[in-house]
């Protein structure tokens, strides 16, 4: 054999090797799995607990604060019961990861502000908030909120029908009548045209240097087109005001002090966190950027938004995602308030009313780990489409 | 806060053990398991005066309280050899499906589906109790009845939670419930006006409602909506330990219906009664039978007392809660409690 076929055959046995050792791996984790799981049913028996997952079809027979879907405590199942605690989850995750990010960019760019009293500000916000366990935050919260909100007969009264007390926060539901899918079509219309728009400004910036304000235009659109609709066809909009009944405010829609709570605790304490994130990315973009944008003549906001922001992001969405990750799962802290959350609503309720632990707690695991993933790929996706090609 | 942390502590302990232990890892025979550890470790409800709560000087005290100070007396002739962890409705069967401690004795109801699927077995009813609602007394409400639209506050996990909505629902009434992990947080919930109502076993709105901050200014409303066999639980598949928890229970109410308590007990010794011989352990082996010495209950009786007297300390004309006996008289008196014989 000549030495060049000795080395490659060498490298195949390697090859093979490592694979062989790979599907072993595999086989060994695989078999661990089984074994658990094996031992956990044999064990749930012998210990004579119900197991499996029967139970999902099973009436739940309790009732729940907040549901995003139909309900009731008289016909749905635990299995119901479980989206409607993820989708209180969704909700204020989502919320919060909006508001968290808009208020944390807000204070980390503050904070890099050269009036001093601001960044000074925006530097003891930071640290306050970021130093104070957040589920003493949420007790404050929730507490305060509580405690400063009049009872139902002292309700505040805002204008347009809003009433706010300890009960909540109630706004006027608009109802629209039969002709509703026609404004929700002009809606979709306003939007398609904001997309052409955008692409029609580009080009023609691209071709002549001209800006077009596309962001006006597209505000305008968007609420001017149903409007305009509503007004021209003359749909009677309706709106369901709340009111005060003998216990609680009757119609509208109810906002808990409890998602505000939690909301607020949720958004603050992750927005802290974010400002560092977003100083330390706008102040690893080489200051040469900035003078060489000043140098074009553009303006302090523009060289912000156009130069440093972009370059920034490179840096800012690792440590963000994280950011989002955790106010995700920090929402699980709802169950010391009474929000109806995944964990209070499944791993609480239903855990305790068909003491399925093992099952109920792996679900709930599989649930968070399923959204944390679902999460990072979003952000690493945006990583790239936002990634500036190395020269 | 700590029990949210311990709720799924609890509930990932159990998963680890029943994932990862050799089967028949639980013990079979958890007197054995006591008596070589030299305590009781019994799970107790910690917030809720009268049934269970440490007192200023962290001395644990209360109707089911005593209960745990009875077996511990049993067994080792020391009311203070327990150990008591404190649990939360939520976490409460956790607690005893994975072995953490040895008797649940925290105002829980014997249910069917708790008896059957939970893998608990329940010993004796110890307290029959009834679910009941609380309201402020400015908002002029007499009746549950009247509680249509009512925010009402509950607790999570509970025999409550599952009442509520029903009742509501076969009264036709709008309900908004706020529910919570602990009795702590529903309690001041309604406390602070976030609810209208808030609804437990009526002994317990009558022991919460010392905690509030006007507690004359409450009242519990008439209706009682539920049947709440409280009772004493252990593991399933312990006979031996279940046998003894149920008789050290029956000891007692047999003590209150001869008239044997804590101050004549050393003078019923010398009784002639042949019943009240066999309960002392003067007459026959019936300590034996639950492994224990004959002069069992006894000890119970001597540490602690029989069942009217704990009854009167905790709950009773003896303490701030002031609860009749009601259904918990003995039967002899119109009650439900009904000492079944030594014999």
């Amino acid at each position: 054999m000549t030495t060049t076929a000795i080395a490659s055959s060498s490298r195949a046995t390697r090859r093979f090797g490592n694979i062989a050792l790979q599907i072993g791996l595999v086989l060994v984790v695989a078999g661990l799995v089984y074994a658990a799981a094996d031992n956990a049913a044999r064990n749930l028996q012998a210990a004579h607990i119900a197991s499996g997952f029967g139970f999902w079809n099973n009436t739940a027979g309790f009732d729940i604060s907040q549901t995003l879907i139909d309900y009731s405590s008289s016909t749905s199942t635990f299995g119901r019961a479980f989206w409607v605690g993820l989708l209180n989850t969704l909700l204020v995750a989502g919320t919060g990861i909006v508001l968290a990010t808009a208020l944390g960019f807000a204070i980390g760019l503050a904070r890099l502000s050269r009036n001093w009293l601001v960044s000074r500000l925006a530097g003891c916000y930071v640290e306050l908030i970021r130093n104070v366990p957040l589920l003493l935050q949420l007790l404050f919260w929730y507490n305060a909120v509580l405690k400063a909100l009049p009872e139902l007969h002292g309700s505040v009264t805002f204008p347009g029908g809003a009433l706010l007390n300890n009960r909540g926060l109630f706004v006027p539901r608009p109802q629209f009548a039969a002709s509703s899918p026609y404004v929700t079509m002009t809606l979709l219309v306003a939007a398609a045209a904001v997309v052409v728009l955008r692409l029609w400004a580009r080009r023609r910036q691209e071709r002549t240097g001209e800006q077009v304000p596309v962001l006006w235009i597209a505000l305008g659109l968007l609420l001017g087109l149903p409007l305009a609709f509503i007004f021209l066809t003359d749909v009677p909009i309706r709106f369901d005001y709340p009111a005060l009944g003998r216990f609680n405010v009757l119609g509208g829609i109810e906002i808990l002090p409890e998602f505000a709570a939690l909301l607020l605790a949720l958004t603050i304490y992750t927005a802290a966190f974010i400002a560092e994130a977003v100083r330390a990315g706008v102040l690893s973009v080489a200051h040469g950027q900035t003078e060489a944008a000043q140098a074009l003549g553009l303006r302090p906001s523009t060289t912000l938004r156009l130069i440093v922001v972009p370059q920034a992001m490179r840096v800012i969405i690792p440590p963000l995602t994280g950011q989002y990750l955790n106010l995700t799962k920090n929402s699980s802290l709802a169950v010391a308030i009474g929000y109806p959350d995944l964990v209070q609503v499944f791993a609480g309720s239903v855990l305790n009313i068909t003491g399925q632990a093992v099952e109920v707690i792996a679900i709930t695991m599989a649930v968070y780990l399923v959204i944390s993933l679902v999460t990072s790929a979003l952000m690493n996706l945006y990583g790239y489409a936002i990634a500036v090609g190395e020269r | 806060m700590s029990h949210v942390m311990k709720r799924v502590a609890t509930a990932f302990a159990l998963a680890m053990a029943l994932v990862f232990c050799a089967q028949a890892a639980f013990a079979q025979a958890t007197l054995k398991a006591v008596q070589d550890r030299g305590q009781l470790v019994c799970g107790a409800n910690g917030t809720l005066a009268g049934f269970g709560m440490p007192d200023p000087q962290g001395n644990w005290t209360g109707f089911d309280v005593d209960l745990c100070r009875a077996i511990a007396a049993a067994i080792f002739n020391d009311t203070t050899k327990v150990k008591y962890v404190p649990l939360t409705a939520a976490n409460r069967f956790t607690a005893l499906q994975s072995g953490e401690i040895d008797v649940l004795s925290r105002n829980t109801t014997w249910t069917m589906s708790r008896d059957t699927t939970l893998g608990v077995d329940f010993a004796a009813v110890s307290y029959y109790d009834g679910q009941g609602f609380m309201v402020r007394k400015s908002l002029k409400v007499n009746s549950a009845l009247e509680l249509n639209g009512a925010s009402v506050c509950v607790q999570q996990g509970t025999t409550t939670e599952l009442n509520l909505a029903d009742y509501f629902r076969s009264n036709h009434m709008d309900l908004k419930s706020v529910t919570f992990a602990t009795a702590d947080e529903a309690v001041k919930a309604y406390d602070t006006s976030r609810c209208d109502s808030y609804t437990t076993d009526s002994s317990g709105l009558y022991a919460e409602r010392l905690r509030l901050t006007d507690p004359s200014a409450n009242i519990v409303l008439p209706e009682i909506i539920s049947k709440e066999p409280l009772s004493p639980a252990v593991r399933q598949g312990d006979d031996a330990w279940e046998d003894l928890v149920r008789w050290v229970h029956y000891a007692m109410i047999n003590a209150e219906e001869m008239g044997v308590n804590q101050n004549n007990v050393d003078d019923m010794m010398k009784s002639d009664n042949p019943d009240i011989r066999r309960l002392l352990g003067v007459e026959g082996q019936f300590g034996q039978g639950l492994g224990l010495t004959n002069d069992w209950a006894y000890r119970i009786i001597k540490k602690v007392g029989n069942y009217g007297e704990s009854f009167e300390r905790n709950i009773g004309q003896g303490s701030p809660l002031k609860i009749a006996r009601g259904l918990n008289a003995l039967w002899t008196k119109g009650g439900l409690q009904y000492g079944l014989p030594i014999r």
